[in-house]
């Protein structure tokens, strides 16, 4: 179609005075539709699909059977015991909430940086923020305890007259995570509106029609839609930014508003974002390389934006390395003894496997990724980003547990040991995680189309490549 | 939606005309803003730039609608902290005020993000007039290519300009193709069934309700009705009954294993009892060695010093408190320089640290019996160099104190 660029080598090359294609440019509107339609439309999906949906459901269902067991038996079914009281619940809450971050960040920050290489690939991290964001909420919900009182979390007007206390930061995290998930979920429905038009425009089963019909609201793409549409949007992204950073940071406040050494720390705020947005790129990278192989994806999610969430992955897992290591040197500027203590005991105490999981999979792993090799090597990419995971779940169970186990008072020490519900559960909310993504991929736009089509080259490239294939030579 | 041949002459809804690119529906746009029709609007499956002034749309009013959300949630969840904890329902706690701001900047804030989100949200849903069940637009196949990769510009009938032939060759030009589009449903609703079962579910939602209602504004002889019982089943234990908390059943516990009864203590030996054969020792069984009359210091300083002072004046702080206080069945601390304490045998003053004496209790669950008869051979030396006259002191060192 062009002279200018035909191979995906050339479409790859770095060369600085090409304007580098967000797309590959061999592809024009229509085409784009059919790739991302024909993911949702095809009628049965692969056989790995029907695999992993398989296991992915089971282990959801033995998740929420060990919730029952928890709610019949008490919160004795997990390891939290006097004096590590927040166990696996908190550090799979915090770890799930972080991974939610990366969603918004790359739809909200992104867009509104004008980083347009984002289209390709938000819709996608927007639902995993969604999934983990899912899975957070489920953690502390269940770790109340006595979860009908869950209710008590909101200022409802209730039969014993009080209100819950709002300068405690646990309710600070009730508001915040709770306006992230709602934030969230509008914000990805929201864009997703114009391509379910699409798949309803294409239905042909009377049930898609009626379904794709119900939830894209009657979309028909008008320019006076697409104007407040647009507006709309341009508002939603410039809330959520605010609010992807402050979510982690009011979730760190749980920690850092707390007198025990290695949580009351100033540092958190910052270092949970930058961690956050760490092991959120992490997931979206994990989740996006298998995908765009299985699916067919590589001409609209490219070799380039693999390579950019590798720098994104560099540059906050440094950023997460500095925040380890200027909390040691703060344990001792402060020369407060019992903030020494916490940090010695963490890199040299019974945790120290744990500190040294956490330290060499998310600082020394991605340090590969300074290498362009690596940066674009799909098969080390995805173990770093697997490392990486494992690490960030580790770093919350560095500072939830350590902490807890060894405070002020030695004769209270313990050494906190998760039992078989606590592994299942954290491994069965990573069911819930992939069913939900699993029928994300089936049944909705993974891609898109509409803001994929808006970047395409129709303004700055060859008039024909702008043109749709059934009308290209009539003009 | 295309069922076949249309009923009665179905209502001409508008002319659509399909366009080959974004350059070509601008320029068409252009000419029906400069021909004077109002209701008329472009399709298009991304939004095309500079269709907005090709078209001749104002901006929204949404931003507005937006910040009057967002000063809502603002100020609403100042108020609402504000009267929940330190009007309505004030939480002291720690003699701190009662409303402070900097604590509930973050949920002021979430709620400003939360609401303006739904003003976003919603407000351009319903300035865009959706959700909308019913378009006479999608009665065309060709419009389908709107999400797709079609460029569309429809005239609305309704407008005061608007003349079938006129519009044809109007948006004839440039097009890929032009068609009339009919509402073939005017009036589609939906079916009636749908209104039945929502007045049936909306009656049954009233019922909680009613029966909340009835049992606040009456009363009644029978246990209120708790949802969560929590509060009903107490199983605190009671003393030799059955308790369900526990896997064998017993409310009374078994001591630990490796449990011994303090009776059960042998505790007869001399060193124990500071007594051989009924009299008391004359000799303490751990030897008063610096380091040990040392370690009885520090003992002494501990266990005895609050009543009986470091000096062993009893004048410790807890007996000097109570002497302020007038405690009148308080029996004060003995001074422990008095001559009749300095002539008791070692094994009696063990005995009283072991056992305790008057208001003094038994330190034999605190102290160690070795630690014991440290102390109290710190206290004989205290004794001794409370008391000390010139010639306690070695000949050759006298002339140091004087």
């Amino acid at each position: 179609m062009s002279s200018e660029i035909t191979t995906t080598a050339e479409f790859l090359s770095d060369d600085p005075v090409k304007r580098a294609p967000l797309v590959d440019p061999r592809l024009d509107y229509h085409s784009v539709t059919e790739t991302v339609s024909a993911i949702a439309e095809r009628p049965k999906p692969p056989k790995a699909w029907y695999a992993a949906f398989a296991v992915a459901l089971s282990l959801t269902l033995m998740l929420f059977a060990l919730i029952g067991y928890l709610i019949v038996e008490g919160v004795g079914v997990w390891g939290n015991n006097n004096p590590a009281f927040w166990g696996f619940p908190i550090v799979n809450f915090v770890f799930w909430v972080g991974i939610g971050h990366a969603g918004t960040l790359i739809s909200a920050i992104l867009f509104l940086f004008r980083q347009k290489w984002r289209t390709s690939i938000n819709r996608f991290a927007e639902a995993m923020t969604i999934f983990a964001v899912v899975c957070a909420g489920l953690f502390p919900g269940i770790h109340v305890g006595r979860i009908w009182f869950a209710y008590w979390l909101f200022p409802v007007p209730n039969q014993m007259e009080m209100w819950p206390n709002f300068r405690s930061p646990l309710l600070w995290d009730v508001f915040a995570v709770g306006t992230y998930a709602t934030v969230s979920l509008l914000f990805w429905y929201f864009g997703m509106i114009p391509d379910l038009a699409t798949l309803r425009d294409r239905a042909r089963s009377r049930l898609s029609k009626i379904l794709y019909g119900v939830f894209s609201l009657g979309w028909t793409g008008s320019a006076r839609e697409w104007h407040r549409y647009e507006r709309s949007y341009l508002i939603l992204a410039a809330l959520a930014t605010p609010l992807v950073l402050s979510v982690h940071s009011v979730v760190s406040f749980d920690f850092a508003v707390a007198q025990l050494p290695g949580w009351h720390t100033t540092i958190f705020p910052p270092y949970f974002v930058a961690g956050a947005i760490f092991s959120g790129f992490a997931m979206v990278q994990t989740l996006m390389v298998p995908a765009r192989r299985f699916f067919g994806l590589e001409k609209i999610v490219t070799m380039r934006h693999i390579e950019n969430m590798n720098k994104v992955i560099l540059a906050t897992g440094s950023m997460v390395g500095y925040a380890y290591g200027i909390e040691f040197f703060i344990a001792w500027y402060s020369g407060n003894p019992n903030e020494s203590f916490v940090f010695l005991n963490r890199a040299f105490g019974p945790y120290a496997w744990a500190y040294w999981i956490m330290v060499s999979c998310n600082v020394i792993f991605p340090q590969l990724f300074w290498f362009k090799k690596i940066r674009r090597n799909l098969l080390i990419t995805m173990v770093i980003v697997m490392l990486v995971n494992v690490g960030m779940w580790f770093e919350r169970f560095v500072i939830v547990v350590t902490s807890l186990s060894r405070d002020f008072v030695p004769a209270s020490w313990g050494y906190f040991k998760p039992t078989a519900v606590d592994l299942l559960m954290l491994l069965g909310s990573f069911g819930l995680f992939f069913t939900l993504f699993l029928l994300f991929l089936r049944f909705l736009p993974i891609v898109a189309m509409a803001e994929v089509k808006g970047v395409m080259p129709h303004d700055h490239g060859p008039k024909e490549k702008g043109a749709p294939e059934s009308a290209g030579g009539e003009r | 939606m295309t069922n076949g041949a249309p009923r009665t002459d179905p209502p001409l809804h508008g002319i659509v005309a399909e366009y080959a690119d974004p350059e070509a529906l601008k320029a068409a746009a252009a000419r029906v803003r400069d021909a004077g029709f109002k209701k008329f609007d472009c399709y298009s499956p991304f939004p095309v730039h500079g269709i907005d002034p090709a078209m001749g749309i104002r901006p929204t009013r949404l931003p507005w609608l937006i910040l009057a959300c967002g000063l809502v949630g603002c100020f609403g969840a100042l108020w609402m902290q504000w009267w929940m904890n330190a009007v309505d329902y004030p939480f002291m706690i720690s003699g701190k005020p009662l409303f402070s701001l900097p604590a509930n900047v973050p949920v002021i804030f979430e709620l400003t993000v939360l609401l303006s989100a739904f003003g976003a949200f919603f407000g351009a849903l319903i300035l865009n007039d959706l959700p909308r069940l019913h378009n006479p637009l999608f009665n065309l196949s060709r419009f389908r290519k709107a999400t797709d990769n079609g460029f569309f510009l429809a005239i609305d009938a309704s407008d005061p300009g608007f003349e079938e032939g006129k519009v044809k060759t109007l948006l004839g030009e440039g097009a890929v193709g032009v068609e009339a589009c009919y509402d073939e449903d005017p009036n589609e609703e939906l079916p009636p069934a749908f209104w039945t079962a929502g007045l049936i579910l909306f009656l049954v939602a009233l019922v909680p309700l009613g029966l909340a209602m009835k049992s606040r504004n009456s009363t009644s002889k029978a246990p209120r009705l708790h949802v969560f019982t929590d509060m009903d089943f107490q199983p605190m234990f009671k003393a030799q009954r059955a308790s369900a908390l526990f896997p064998d059943g017993r409310a009374m516990r078994l001591p630990v294993p490796g449990t011994v009864a303090v009776e059960d203590v042998a505790v007869e030996g001399p060193a124990e009892t500071g007594k051989e054969n009924g009299a008391w020792l004359a000799k303490s069984p751990v030897p008063w060695t610096v380091s040990n009359l040392k370690a009885g210091r520090k003992a002494y300083d501990i266990h005895c010093a609050v009543c009986h002072g470091a000096t062993g004046r009893g004048d410790g702080p807890v007996a000097l408190r109570a002497r302020e206080l007038a405690e009148a069945k308080w029996v004060a601390p003995t001074n422990l320089l008095d001559a009749r304490i300095r002539g008791l045998p070692p094994g009696q003053v063990f005995d009283v640290i072991t056992n305790g004496i008057r208001n003094m209790p038994a330190y034999a669950a605190q102290i160690p019996v070795e630690e014991r008869w440290m102390i109290v051979g710190y206290l004989k030396a205290l004794q001794r160099s409370r008391n000390a006259t010139i010639e306690d002191v070695p000949a050759d060192r006298r002339k140091e104190l004087k």
